[in-house]
């Protein structure tokens, strides 16, 4: 991780996957596509805990996530497919139809003073 | 009542092993499924709550819906449809008439997930086999850029780790298991082998492990971008030369990363060479129920598996193009009929605020972002469930999915049905 930029990879996660069939404004579904998973080293190197509000750019777009640790690398970060996620990957497909949905560049600055679930 | 063998359509499985039990018209147990089928049985057997057809919000008789919706996508001059991953061939097949008759483009949502798997077929071929073959034969399992834990749950048991075959009759002890990845995820732990690399740099593993497939010679140095070893690629080439039947299944890590198409090629050059030596197969994973059906079906009425366009007469094929992402973006479409799909929630949202600008007309199961996003909406009957259909397993089987329940809403093939033929006659 350098300059808080980090490899954002998107996927399937088994809360937003039965989430799809429960609905999109679903608590479950909601819950989990707002989520960003992180190494633990980076999450404390950054001064976060889990459940802290994080912004998240992307050359594409912005939005904002709550972090928790995750089993990954350090320098990558990994959220739910999603509306959420969408923000950020880019409509450019580079002839294949398939837009940047993985893989791509994310700077991840912390939101002071915010957290999604107070555990404090 | 109980049905046995039900075929869940949430994700490209298709377990036909359910078995549901029914109380007043509704599902209230659904055997054998894993926690996605267990929410998509119980969710999509909710008694319907909103009208079968709204156009500006309003509620409307279906044929009134579909007049509004045949006017709007003939006054179109570059309409695509879009979707149809969730529903039935038979509903696909009329998609496919609808686009023609209109002149416009058909994308599904293959060209967002393994459309770069579509691209590689239509050059190289696809050396592939069945989860029949899998499950009975298979002693390396390979899966690349997948997380079937989660996203497949019961892929591992029914067909490709656990299972007894006729070949493997002790079932995970006849087998090896590799996964490649660039992170931990549910699934490692089913692995003999892990593999983490790095993002974005499966083509350049990949044509290594051509390489020292084919007995050539791979220097180190070349791998320092990769996360692995030379030492680990090695043992994996000869993991896979020398079991007796191997497979390796191809996730969305691998489509949607960096080189896309390229490393869906690769990755089938590498099994075509494995064919030299013993027995080897490839399988996308694909995503939802029906994604591989309406591959299937534009593909032999239009030769193309997605990204179509009939503007000039007859079916024209080029990702980037004719795609819905690149549609979109480019604000070339200027109506968008959405099939069993919620691309508003599901699309880069530069693609989505085009979107917001033209017509939109959706048919699904259940409100979305897109339905409430439609000028028209439609809501259907989901298919496997409220209504019967054919649907492509992901190996590209065929399988029958019956109506368990009672519906109050049209099917996706019906609507479709008379919405082609009301633009027939528009266009006439």
């Amino acid at each position: 991780m350098a300059d808080n930029t980090f490899t954002l990879i998107t996927g399937r996660s088994g809360a937003q996957g039965t989430g799809i069939s429960w609905g999109k404004e679903g608590e479950g579904y909601r819950e989990a596509v707002q989520l960003v998973e992180l190494n633990p080293a980076d999450m404390e190197c950054l001064g976060l805990q889990e459940g802290d509000a994080v912004r998240l750019i992307s050359r594409y777009g912005a939005t904002e996530a709550l972090c928790r640790p995750g089993n990954l690398p350090t320098g990558l970060a990994f959220m739910a497919f999603g509306p959420v996620a969408n923000q950020l990957t880019g409509a450019e497909t580079r002839a294949s139809g398939m837009p940047d949905t993985r893989g791509f560049e994310v700077r991840l600055e912390p939101v002071l003073n915010r957290r999604g679930v107070d555990k404090r | 009542m109980q049905i046995e063998a039900a075929i869940c359509a949430f994700c490209g499985c298709l377990c036909d092993d359910i078995v549901l039990t029914i109380e007043s018209d509704r599902i209230v147990q659904a055997k054998n499924a894993c926690a996605l089928g267990k929410a998509w049985y119980t969710a999509h057997s909710r008694p319907p709550d909103l009208p079968a057809a709204r156009v500006d919000g309003k509620s409307v008789e279906v044929e009134e819906a579909i007049e509004a919706a045949a006017i709007l996508l003939t006054k179109a001059r570059y309409p695509i449809l879009y979707g149809l991953s969730s529903t039935s061939c038979e509903a696909q097949r009329h998609a496919v008439a609808l686009a023609e008759a209109l002149g416009g483009c058909i994308d599904c949502c293959t060209s967002v997930c393994h459309g770069p798997s579509g691209m590689a077929v239509q050059g190289f071929g696809e050396p592939t086999c069945t989860l029949g073959e899998v499950k009975n034969r298979a002693d390396l399992v390979i899966y690349w850029g997948s997380n079937p834990a989660e996203s497949h749950p019961r892929h591992m048991s029914r067909y490709a780790v656990t299972s007894k075959g006729r070949l493997t009759p002790n079932g995970r002890k006849n087998r090896t298991v590799v996964l490649v990845d660039v992170r931990s995820t549910p699934s490692s732990r089913f692995a003999d082998l892990l593999l983490t690399v790095r993002p974005g740099i499966d083509f350049e593993i990949l044509w290594a492990l051509r390489a020292l497939v084919l007995g050539r010679k791979v220097e180190p140095a070349g791998l320092a971008e990769t996360g692995i070893t030379l030492a680990q690629l090695t043992h994996l080439a000869e993991l896979m030369k020398n079991c007796r039947y191997g497979v390796l299944f191809a996730g969305q890590g691998l489509t949607q990363s960096a080189g896309n198409q390229m490393n869906l090629s690769a990755a089938i050059l590498l099994v075509r060479d494995l064919n030299q030596f013993t027995k080897f197969a490839i399988i996308p994973m694909r995503g939802h129920g029906n994604v591989t059906g309406v591959d299937q079906v534009l593909t032999w009425q239009t030769g193309y598996p997605f990204g179509v366009n009939f503007s000039r007469g007859y079916p024209r094929f080029n990702p980037g193009e004719f795609t819905m992402v690149d549609v979109l973006r480019r604000k070339e479409a200027d109506a968008v009929l959405s099939v069993a799909s919620d691309p508003a929630a599901s699309l880069p949202a530069e693609a989505v605020q085009r979107l917001t600008e033209v017509p939109l007309i959706a048919i699904d199961t259940h409100e979305s972002e897109t339905t409430r996003l439609a000028r028209v909406s439609f809501m259907a009957s989901t298919v496997g469930i409220r209504a019967s259909g054919t649907a492509y397993r992901m190996d590209n089987v065929p399988l029958f999915l019956k109506q368990a329940l009672t519906s109050i809403y049209p099917s996706d093939e019906e609507i479709l049905g008379r919405l082609l033929e009301r633009v027939r006659e528009l266009k006439a």
